[in-house]
């Protein structure tokens, strides 16, 4: 417990602060816009890793990966929350995308007995799952809906829904190995300062952190864009009426949180490893930051990923038995104190 | 009115019925699961107390479970507790327990509202799975702690699966009926009250906070009682069992089979349990059922399967309507003109 363990420590804590920012960051700004408590932003996570994988093995870059990566989650939140979270006008879409994949899924089922894939008779097996479809579209535009934006407990179980298709995905695309990103050569070493190795890479995620941080606040503060967020996050019926389009930042603000995410999983996967699980792993992570911090603030954000960062770290390394404990219970006590969290706007 | 809810007791009833006279002669893998499906259920039900009734969506639920199937595990592994006559003990130590642990959690998550609610619970949930996950001198950590044996008393050997069977048969039983007779008490009516507009139950001189806050308690002792038969149920207890999806999982059981009814939640953690558990001998991609089963729920079906009646019934009643021609609208709207 000398000096040495307290800056190594200190220095674990705040990359990996760094890394919580990126999801939280999302999250928080979500949950502000929209008030949607999202439990698919850990598998934007981790499907962020996955697709860097694949960039990775088809290019050998690990530069590309990145933004191609943070860009296709980016695109998969926006889909997700113009379909399903927020589909006034486009349910003919939800509808379709629905009946395609569950006919897809009962036709498989048929499968078992019939064996038209396994004798090769692909063409079949299209019709069938294209009567099927038809016949479900038909159904499910026959069937009076309720809004699902008014009610923020199905909005969360929507999310979890999604979150358990996009982990069978991953399965059946990645398979359930454990992969590791390796990051270019240059960042794998480390930096000498006295008798303390800093390993390059955490210093880069800090760096990144902070680079978009930076970047983030400035968007928002000082632009156009970033004022309507803002007015949006503060009351989004008085944004509507002096006539901001508020559906449009909140697919905005989805498809950010989603790259901020994706971004993340790239970054991690190097240090967290990617495999099955890790969705729902750092999940609570993420709330905590939100929560920690408040929700829909970016400063705040930053904050709480630090403080997290920093218990987490310490909190394994001094008292482990209870580590987790020491992390969520002081985020419900915060919650049961101010609810929208400790730098959060009322 | 009053007739078709004694019909509808006399089909619950005649089903329980029927599944504690078929299920026996059935094989050992649907007993293990009809099984598996009574016990959880308590914690559906329990949770549909709270979300139906109350209106309050707790994400933490699985918290109470895992304190009754922790605290049935490590009596029974370290202490050796628990296996003849003392079984009755270790079920009145894991109600207390979590009882107690939904006092404490009670007067933190009580006061908020809404999603507020939703991430209070789910943040005492994840400390509850902190603990477990973490605290290997007591927990096991990870791989949690085996259940060796099942207990012996009145010459009953429950270590026989239909014997165990009947005994949580007869706690589910139990347990619904006391659920049953909860709901139609007047403080069951004063939660309904709370739940459709609290502020007007405030003025009517209501203590809402104590009611929503006993109501929590009373979840929180249910959810314990099915952790100690979860525990001997499926013979090992992990941080599995406490994790936020099986809190999820729970809700998704009690929306899916229509939140607000009780049975409802029993038919929804029987599909989701029977799904999960005879999907995954038969295809690979068994979750792709259940993720769309969470989709279509909750995009079409928000009432759950005990809604679809009433459902139809509206429907019915609309094209009914428009037939003749006139909604109630227009008839008052004709009546006040003139």
């Amino acid at each position: 417990m000398n000096t040495q363990f307290w800056i190594i420590q200190a220095f674990n804590g705040i990359s990996y602060g760094a890394l919580l920012f990126l999801l939280g960051a999302g999250l928080s700004l979500i949950f502000g816009v929209m008030r949607i408590v999202n439990l698919a932003h850990g598998s934007y996570f981790l499907l962020g890793g996955y697709v860097a994988l694949t960039v990775i093995w088809t290019t050998d870059s690990w530069l590309l990966s990145l933004p191609v990566a943070a860009l296709a989650i980016a695109v998969l939140g926006m889909v997700m929350e113009r379909l399903f979270l927020r589909s006034a006008g486009l349910e003919f879409a939800r509808n379709g995308l629905i009946a395609i994949g569950v006919a897809l899924l009962v036709a498989l089922a048929i499968d078992e007995w019939t064996q038209f894939i396994a004798s090769g008779n692909w063409i079949m097996f299209v019709v069938v799952a294209l009567v099927i479809a038809a016949g479900l579209y038909y159904l499910l535009g026959n069937v009076s809906t309720i809004a699902i934006e008014a009610d923020p407990l199905r909005q969360v179980l929507l999310t979890v829904g999604f979150a358990f298709l996009f982990q069978q995905a991953a399965l059946d695309i990645w398979t359930g190995n454990n992969f590791d990103i390796f990051p270019p050569g240059p960042l794998t070493q480390s930096m000498v300062i006295g008798q303390l190795y800093f390993p390059l890479y955490r210093v880069f995620m800090i760096a990144t952190a902070a680079f978009i941080g930076v970047a983030l606040w400035l968007a928002m503060e000082k632009t156009r864009m970033g004022a309507m967020v803002r007015a949006t996050v503060d009351d989004s019926e008085m944004a509507r009426g002096v006539g901001i389009d508020t559906s449009r930042i909140s697919m905005f603000i989805f498809g950010l949180g989603a790259f901020l995410a994706g971004l993340g999983g790239v970054i991690g996967g190097a240090f967290l490893g990617i495999y099955p699980g890790l969705d729902f792993e750092v999940l609570p992570l993420a709330f905590a930051v939100v929560i920690i911090g408040g929700m829909g603030s970016l400063g705040g954000a930053a904050i709480g990923a630090l403080l997290v960062g920093l218990a987490d770290n310490f909190g394994k390394a001094l008292f482990p038995e209870i580590s987790y404990f020491t992390l969520y219970a002081p985020m419900a006590l915060i919650l049961a104190v101010k609810p929208t969290g400790l730098f959060g706007r009322e | 009115m009053f007739k078709s809810q004694t019909a509808k007791i006399a089909v619950v009833c005649a089903v329980l019925a029927a599944v504690a006279i078929v299920v026996p002669n059935t094989n050992s893998f649907l007993i293990l699961l009809a099984t598996r499906i009574l016990a959880f259920s308590i914690l559906v039900m329990s949770l549909d107390i709270l979300l139906g009734y109350t209106g309050l969506p707790s994400l933490g639920q699985a918290a109470y479970l895992g304190v009754g199937a922790y605290a049935t595990a490590i009596l029974a592994s370290k202490y050796q507790f628990g296996f003849g006559y003392d079984f009755w003990l270790v079920v009145v130590i894991g109600v207390v327990l979590a009882a107690a642990l939904a006092a404490v959690f009670g007067l933190l998550a009580i006061r908020a509202t809404g999603v507020y609610f939703l991430m209070i619970t789910l943040a005492l949930g994840q400390c509850v799975w902190g603990l477990a996950y973490r605290w290997n001198s007591l927990t096991g950590g990870d791989n949690g702690i085996n259940v060796r044996g099942r207990p012996q008393f009145f010459g009953l050997d429950l270590a026989n699966e239909i014997t165990f069977f009947y005994v949580v048969f007869g706690f589910f039983a139990a347990s619904l009926l006391v659920m049953f007779v909860l709901v139609r008490s007047p403080f069951g009516r004063s939660l309904a009250g709370i739940r459709e507009r609290e502020l007007r139950m405030q003025i009517l001189g209501y203590n809402t906070w104590l009611h929503k806050y006993i109501a929590f308690i009373i979840a929180g002792a249910f959810g314990g009682l099915s952790g100690v038969l979860w525990a001997h149920t499926a013979g090992i207890v992990s941080p599995e069992n406490v994790i936020i999806t099986t809190s999820v999982d729970a809700i998704l059981m009690a929306v899916l089979g229509g939140a607000g009814t009780l049975i409802g939640g029993v038919i929804g953690t029987t599909i989701v349990i029977g799904l999960r558990e005879y999907l995954s001998t038969l295809v690979p991609w068994w979750q792709y059922v259940l993720g769309a089963v969470y989709v279509l729920t909750i995009l079409y079906l928000p009432s759950g399967l005990m809604g679809i009646p009433e459902r139809i019934r509206q429907r019915g009643s609309e094209s009914g309507k428009t037939k003749v021609g006139k909604t109630e609208d227009q008839e008052k709207l004709a009546s006040a003109a003139s």
